[in-house]
């Protein structure tokens, strides 16, 4: 069924009990074209790209848990393209462009608010380092426009941009067009778009080994039993190298626990986003009325999805410094996701070097602004045994050819991005 | 909170140390292959379960020393002072 107003006032009209599932939940099939492993927001994005760009609807997206219940539901559910290096800012300004279209072309409302994205600067090094990527943003035809902290002050009255502050307010980077979207309902819109054209998502189905024969993949062994297929997709950011491990390789990826916490819910009190690169700090406020707040890394190796409290008192008192009237507001709840930390802290699309594997993975901090682009890059790299321009950079191979796209020159370490 | 026993200073709170990743990597010789190098810098095992890695006692001690930790639950297995080994890990195939 299409989601239209017509569909709402039919259903209210019916009190709400015929809606249909959204999407099926068939048992596997013994063969497909190809198979998704993953099914967060990439895995999804990836599907529906597939069926959709490339004709190839004999897919499955296999997913070990429930739909978007890792990262995709994790995140602080920022969109951005704010990148100063090339294959970065084209990357995720094609992104962008797919968000801002992405509720017509699913059929979804997945509610994107173009509340810009600001960074803030506090001291003239930091201005300098923001007009340099507004000016380099700018010349890759992306918007970017430095506001003074007067503007700043006007704007945003409950920011401390006084000359007191522990983290004084020089100016910042605004993105107009960055915002917020709805991170569960990008991945039930994909899920959605993808199943209708003809899509099998499976869920509680987990992938325990990958049969490699003469180089080739030949299929997947998974807990509801083997699937055959010549194509597999790996998108499972935060696992990346314990699935392509599967298939004897080695990445170079170590996965690490990123924390994310909420305020209780208030009335409107901040309608823009907010980040520190200073204090790694970054913040706004959800429709719920919640403020959505998150930070750095443990700083350690993690799978365990939850973090340690001295990262929640980091991220507490740079909330507190920038906002001193948040003081008084009560922590709600506390979380953490696996991301997947490159050695450069750009991610990887590409194939792999076994005949028919592919990976989209390795996006450290920023893989949810990601999403629609990763899914289309992956599907195109998958359906053409062949990367897609704008995903040609991010091989596995950069690292051994000495091509790094270290946005922050940060040097060969996992947690430094 | 972790709670990180240093070999000399006996345990002490996380915010103390700094991480240093993992300590099973071995530096290839000055003349070894470029490959050997790649996989020196760039490549991990990232293993789900104990893994052996160096923290520095940054505020404190400030000597470098290897923690054995357990990457999905938290849990410290042991530590040692640099040039010992903690007991070999029992790792299962998958």
């Amino acid at each position: 069924m299409r989601y239209s107003i017509f569909s709402l006032a039919r259903n209210a009209l019916r009190h709400h009990e015929h809606w249909p599932l959204a999407w099926r939940s068939p048992a596997p099939k013994k063969h497909y074209d190809a198979v998704i492993v993953g099914g967060g927001g990439h895995g999804l994005a990836t599907a529906y790209y597939l069926a959709r760009n490339h004709g190839v609807t004999s897919v499955a997206v296999l997913e070990k848990g429930w739909l978007g219940g890792g990262n995709t539901g994790r995140n602080t559910t920022i969109v951005r393209s704010n990148y100063h290096l090339d294959a970065n800012a084209h990357f995720y300004e094609f992104s962008l462009k797919l968000w801002e279209g992405l509720s017509h072309d699913l059929n979804f409302n997945v509610m994107y608010s173009a509340r810009g994205v600001l960074n803030l600067a506090h001291s003239p090094s930091d201005v300098d380092a923001a007009m340099r990527r507004g000016n380099a943003m700018r010349l890759n035809g992306i918007d970017a426009k430095f506001l003074s902290r007067d503007e700043i002050a006007r704007w945003i009255p409950n920011l401390e941009c006084s000359t007191n502050a522990r983290f004084p307010v020089m100016g910042g980077l605004l993105q107009p067009r960055g915002g917020t979207v709805r991170h569960d309902a990008v991945a039930w819109g994909y899920a959605r778009a993808a199943d209708a054209l003809g899509v099998d998502i499976i869920q509680q189905c987990e992938v325990t080994g990958i049969r490699i024969e003469r180089g080739a993949v030949v299929g997947l062994d998974t807990t509801q039993g083997f699937i055959g297929t010549p194509k597999i997709g790996i998108a499972v950011a935060g696992h990346s190298g314990h699935v392509a491990a599967m298939a004897v390789i080695k990445l170079p990826i170590e996965s690490h626990v990123l924390q994310a916490m909420v305020s209780e819910p208030v009335k409107p009190v901040l309608d823009t986003v907010v980040t520190s690169g200073a204090v790694h700090f970054y913040i706004s406020q959800s429709d719920k009325g919640e403020l959505v707040m998150g930070g750095d890394l443990d700083f350690y190796n993690s799978y365990a999805q939850r973090g340690n409290l001295p990262v929640i008192e980091h991220v507490t008192a740079a909330c507190l410094a920038l906002f001193p009237s948040f003081g008084r507001l009560k922590l709600m709840r506390t979380w953490g996701g696996i991301m997947d930390m490159t050695m450069d802290g750009s991610p990887i699309i590409a194939k792999l070097p076994v005949r028919g594997l592919y990976m989209t993975g390795g996006w450290c901090y920023g893989g949810f602004k990601a999403t629609p682009a990763s899914g289309w890059m992956h599907a195109h790299t998958i359906a053409n045994d062949a990367p897609h321009p704008l995903n040609a950079a991010f091989t596995l191979k950069r690292f051994e050819q000495g091509a790094m796209i270290d946005e922050k020159g940060a040097g060969p370490y996992a947690w430094a991005h | 909170m972790l709670l990180i026993p240093c070999p000399w200073c006996g345990p002490r709170n996380q915010v103390e140390f700094t991480y240093g990743g993992d300590a099973t990597l071995q530096r290839p010789a000055n003349d070894a292959s470029v490959a050997a190098w790649f996989a020196y810098v760039y490549l991990r095992d990232n293993p789900k379960g104990p893994l052996d890695e160096l923290w520095l006692h940054s505020a404190g001690c400030r000597s470098w020393f290897k923690v054995r930790r357990d990457t999905r639950t938290h849990d410290i297995l042991g530590s040692t002072r640099i040039g010992q080994n903690l007991p070999a890990i029992a790792r299962d195939a998958k």
